[in-house]
């Protein structure tokens, strides 16, 4: 009977007069079903989504806030004092009304990069409509990439114009079971890409969501969808090196890619999101999602990541290797200063025969920061002659900053190979005196010196991305030597 | 967990009322409160001791001393040592010697060591190995009595090794001890401690060992683990080193397996200067089961340690290992190096690995390496150009993959065993003599 009763509750429909209020177009804080619904409802999303929401959230209910579970330390998170809706353009009354009104830091740092003047408006995120001209761009790109055949739009669009994909692939990669964040964005998600990418074809150009109309607030809850069909490939990036101001403190993103037979997806990550000022204070809390699904033969799926920004960052792209012959890849630079704490890394799971994965991670940690590089690799039973190569490396600079491993492996099979290698050190003495007596102070040398460190990683990012990844790095280390 | 409530009821209510007495309580109730651990745990994520809550264990009433004669005529190193036995965890006389010890060397079973010097033994036990420790050093606590006293004097360099045997034959039933070593050695001091671990196939038994060494100024301990509790039981091990100024832990492990065998190592570098080095050997077979932990803490400035486990499994033998470095905050200029390297021979069988480092200084040199893989082709095919059958190529490669750490071993007798213990159990035996 009380079950029954519950049962109705929960099924409630949501009542109206609960979003009469349209003027701010924001959600008050709090998440319960009514709050899905509303954020569905908004988003015109069929009845299987909502569903699928709402199981998401129920289930999410049952779980256990994973705090003290990586090597993070942040006070507890009060999920109801978050807004989970807000409507794409919705303005933020406290947004500066000009650049006049912008931290002189951030403009300072955006001179460093060689960010161009029209766009620093918009990364600064103030409050004036279209600050550069990105329809026309996009308008160019949407034309090529439609008579390749490959779709790529946002999540809310593809709900409404291609159900049945996003239906057959959404949450097939990680399932809203997978762990508290994932159940979290299940439930709230608002947007997100989606890119989808036809049997055979080579996607035209890098995919980027700074190129994405529409793209400008993506919210907090992102949630993101690669499927390359048979043959196909794709380069995504996602992310830009510029700071970017944002009202969230809490984001948690899902990205799910999806590879059959010999498709290849490269994803590229610059994650530079306002890591708290000095004292630690403020900085955004970044737990993210990341998987790869290699379920075809020989496909394969790479990680690149520069992780500079947030004050905490919980993040573990992986790839399950799935197919015969499938690969995985992961490259990875973080760097940490001040008081940020990033607790990130790697899963490869190998279940396909002769699957092989390559796992590269260069840490980086300044002034009171701690970093943890944890990575799995697990090779079954079934992926016989499997091989797997990690390699990290943590560079300390400072006396006060931590670098920590915890690489698990659990390996099945005797014919499997597999390596794993760390080194934590700081700069060479040497290193740099060599570089000082050339003439090159002490601040460029320890740029040249930690750019090198990354070398490995860097050469995997697409090129443009590349130049700016080494600018970002050395204006993220800024204050750390001397 | 009733089965041990009885147990420790029966064992502690004749004990005389004092600190001791009181410690057993607390410990035994801290053990009921954590209760063995199931999954999720961390430490225990790949070790399942479902079957050591189930089983009943009871302590030993009487022991067969000739089916412990048998034992060792058949495994034991037979050193020209002082020895402590143990057989089911009760101490045998008639099988120790203790004849000729050096005047500043105490070797004594705990019991004694309890009954004459009640202050100075109580203040040793678990001061580095409490009741707070983990659950199997609570249960350990609550069941503490028996085990070794091992004092050595400042400036003294004892010739002969010491030898503890514990020894586990079969009973009416399944039985359980709970040793506790204690080692203090004394400033300057030099010292070698053998523990081996043996037992009757036969044997059902529970050993839940736990050790406290403490090293002075300068003092060198170099430690032989030799483990091979048999088949059907199970051992807990678990040693704690604390190291003063410059002195020097060596521990050579090689764990040869039984039904399940879990080891944590905790070594302390308190004071500069300090060293530590493990080598160890991880031989598993059949459905054996074999877990090492490790954790170095590097405390102070300019401390070493040196970490080497290799591990050859067969059959659906399971190999665990976790080795953990952390370096505090100031303690500058440390080197430490970990590497594990696994040799899987059969498809069954399953390695688990995590060389972890935690570090908060930053003058340091740390590194670790873990690899799995196969014997190298080339190499094989050398020796079979050679003229060496396939499996025997095999063998040699194995033995050689092994002999890293074993090599190291300097007590000839010991090393013999563990070479031929190795060759012995070999998909296709090798037979040394042959070579």
């Amino acid at each position: 009977m009380a079950s029954e009763e519950m049962e109705q509750l929960v099924r409630k429909e949501y009542k109206q007069g609960f979003v009469t209020d349209i003027e701010s177009d924001t959600l008050p804080p709090g998440l319960d079903e009514d709050v899905i619904r509303h954020i569905s409802q908004r988003k015109k999303e069929p009845e299987w989504l909502l569903e699928w929401r709402l199981e998401a959230y129920r289930h999410w209910l049952t779980m256990k806030d994973p705090q003290g579970w990586a090597h993070l330390s942040y006070p507890k998170i009060d999920y109801q004092a978050v807004s989970y809706y807000s409507a794409p353009g919705a303005k933020n009354k406290d947004a500066p009304k000009s650049l006049d009104e912008v931290d002189p830091k951030l403009l300072e740092t955006f001179d460093k990069l060689g960010i161009p003047l029209h766009e620093r408006a918009a990364l600064a995120g103030v409050a004036v409509d279209a600050v550069f001209d990105s329809v026309s761009v996009g308008t160019t790109f949407k034309a090529k990439l439609a008579e390749a055949g490959v779709i790529f739009c946002s999540i809310s669009e593809a709900v409404q114009e291609h159900p049945e994909l996003v239906r057959q692939y959404l949450g097939t990669v990680v399932p809203h079971t997978d762990n508290y964040y994932a159940a979290l964005n299940s439930a709230v998600f608002t947007d997100g890409s989606f890119v989808f990418v036809p049997k055979g074809v080579t996607c035209p150009m890098e995919l980027s969501t700074y190129f994405r109309i529409n793209a400008a607030n993506t919210g907090q809850f992102e949630r993101t969808l690669i499927v390359c069909e048979e043959q196909a490939q794709v380069s995504y990036l996602e992310g830009c090196t510029a700071p970017m101001r944002d009202e969230n403190q809490l984001h948690a993103a899902v990205v799910e890619l999806v590879a059959l037979d010999d498709a290849y997806i490269k994803y590229s990550t610059v994650q530079n999101w306002y890591p708290g000022d000095e004292e630690g204070k403020g900085g955004i809390y970044n737990f993210v999602t990341k998987r790869g699904d290699c379920r075809g033969d020989r496909a394969k799926i790479s990680w690149t990541q520069v992780e500079t920004g947030s004050a905490i960052t919980w993040k573990y792209p992986s790839c399950i290797l799935r197919g015969k012959d499938s690969v995985g890849e992961f490259y990875s630079v973080a760097v940490t200063n001040n008081y940020q704490q990033a607790d990130t890394g790697t899963k490869m799971i190998h279940i396909g025969e002769g699957s092989r994965s390559t796992i590269i991670s260069k840490g980086i940690s300044a002034g009171r920061s701690n970093q943890s590089y944890r990575g799995l690799v697990k090779i079954l039973p079934t992926a016989k002659n499997a091989r797997n190569f990690t390699q990290c490396d943590s560079l300390l600079i400072g006396d006060q900053c931590g670098a920590h491993t915890f690489p698990y492996q659990e390996i099945g099979t005797a014919s499997a190979q597999v390596e794993h290698e760390a080194t934590t050190s700081k700069i060479g003495e040497d290193q740099l005196f060599y570089c000082m007596q050339r003439g090159i102070s002490e601040e460029d040398s320890v740029n040249m010196i930690v750019n090198g460190f990354c070398k490995d990683v860097f050469k995997e990012l697409p090129m443009e991305f590349a130049v700016e990844a080494e600018a970002l790095l050395n204006v993220s280390l800024e204050g750390a030597v001397g | 967990m009733n089965q041990y409530a009885e147990a420790f009821a029966a064992f502690n209510q004749d004990a005389e009322s004092g600190w001791l007495k009181s410690q057993r309580i607390a410990a035994f109730a801290r053990f009921e409160h954590l209760g063995f651990p199931i999954n999720g745990v961390e430490n225990w994520k790949y070790t399942n001791t479902k079957a050591l809550a189930k089983r009943d264990f009871l302590l030993p009433k009487t022991v067969d001393l000739d089916a412990a004669r048998e034992v060792l005529k058949a495994r034991d190193v037979a050193l020209d040592d002082h020895r402590l036995v143990f057989v089911n965890g009760v101490y045998a006389p008639e099988l120790s010697n203790l004849s000729g010890l050096p005047a500043a060397l105490v070797v004594e079973p705990l019991s004694e060591a309890l009954d004459k010097e009640l202050e100075l033994t109580c203040g040793m036990m678990g001061r580095l190995a409490g009741i707070d420790c983990d659950v199997f050093t609570a249960l350990n606590f609550a069941f503490a009595g028996e085990g070794a006293m091992i004092r050595i004097g400042n400036h003294q360099v004892i010739e002969k090794p010491i030898s503890l045997i514990h020894l586990s034959v079969a009973g009416d039933q399944a039985s359980m001890s709970h040793p506790r070593i204690l080692v203090a050695a004394g400033a300057n001091s030099q010292v070698r401690l053998v523990e081996h671990f043996l037992g009757s196939e036969e044997a059902v038994h529970f050993t839940n060992r736990v050790a406290e060494v403490v090293l002075e100024r300068n003092a060198q301990l170099t430690h032989y683990l030799l483990q091979e509790p048999g088949d059907q039981s199970w051992l807990v091990n678990r040693t704690h080193v604390e190291q003063k100024r410059d002195s020097r832990y060596y521990c050579h492990h090689i764990n040869l397996g039984g039904k399940l065998v879990r080891d944590d190592l905790v070594c302390d570098l308190n004071g500069t200067g300090a060293e530590s080095e493990f080598s160890g050997l991880l031989f598993g077979r059949n459905k054996q089961h074999l877990d090492i932990h490790s954790l170095v803490n590097h405390n102070e400035p300019r401390t070493y340690s040196r970490e080497t486990y290799k591990a050859i499994l067969n059959d659906k033998a399971r190999g665990v290992f976790n080795g953990k470095v952390i370096v505090k905050k100031d303690s500058q200029q440390i080197d430490a190096q970990q590497s594990n390297a696994n040799l899987l021979l059969s498809d069954q069988a399953e390695i688990d690995t995590k060389p972890e480092l935690e570090i908060y200084a930053d003058d340091v040199k740390c590194s670790h390496g873990a690899t799995t893989g196969q014997l190298d082709e080339t190499a094989l095919f050398y020796l079979k150009s050679r003229g060496l059958s396939d499996e025997l190529a095999r063998g040699l490669l194995t033995l050689a993959f092994a002999n890293e750490v074993v090599d190291k071993i300097d007590i000839e007798p010991i090393y013999q065993l563990v070479e031929t213990t190795v060759a012995g159990h070999l998909p296709h035996q090798v037979n040394l003599d042959d070579l």
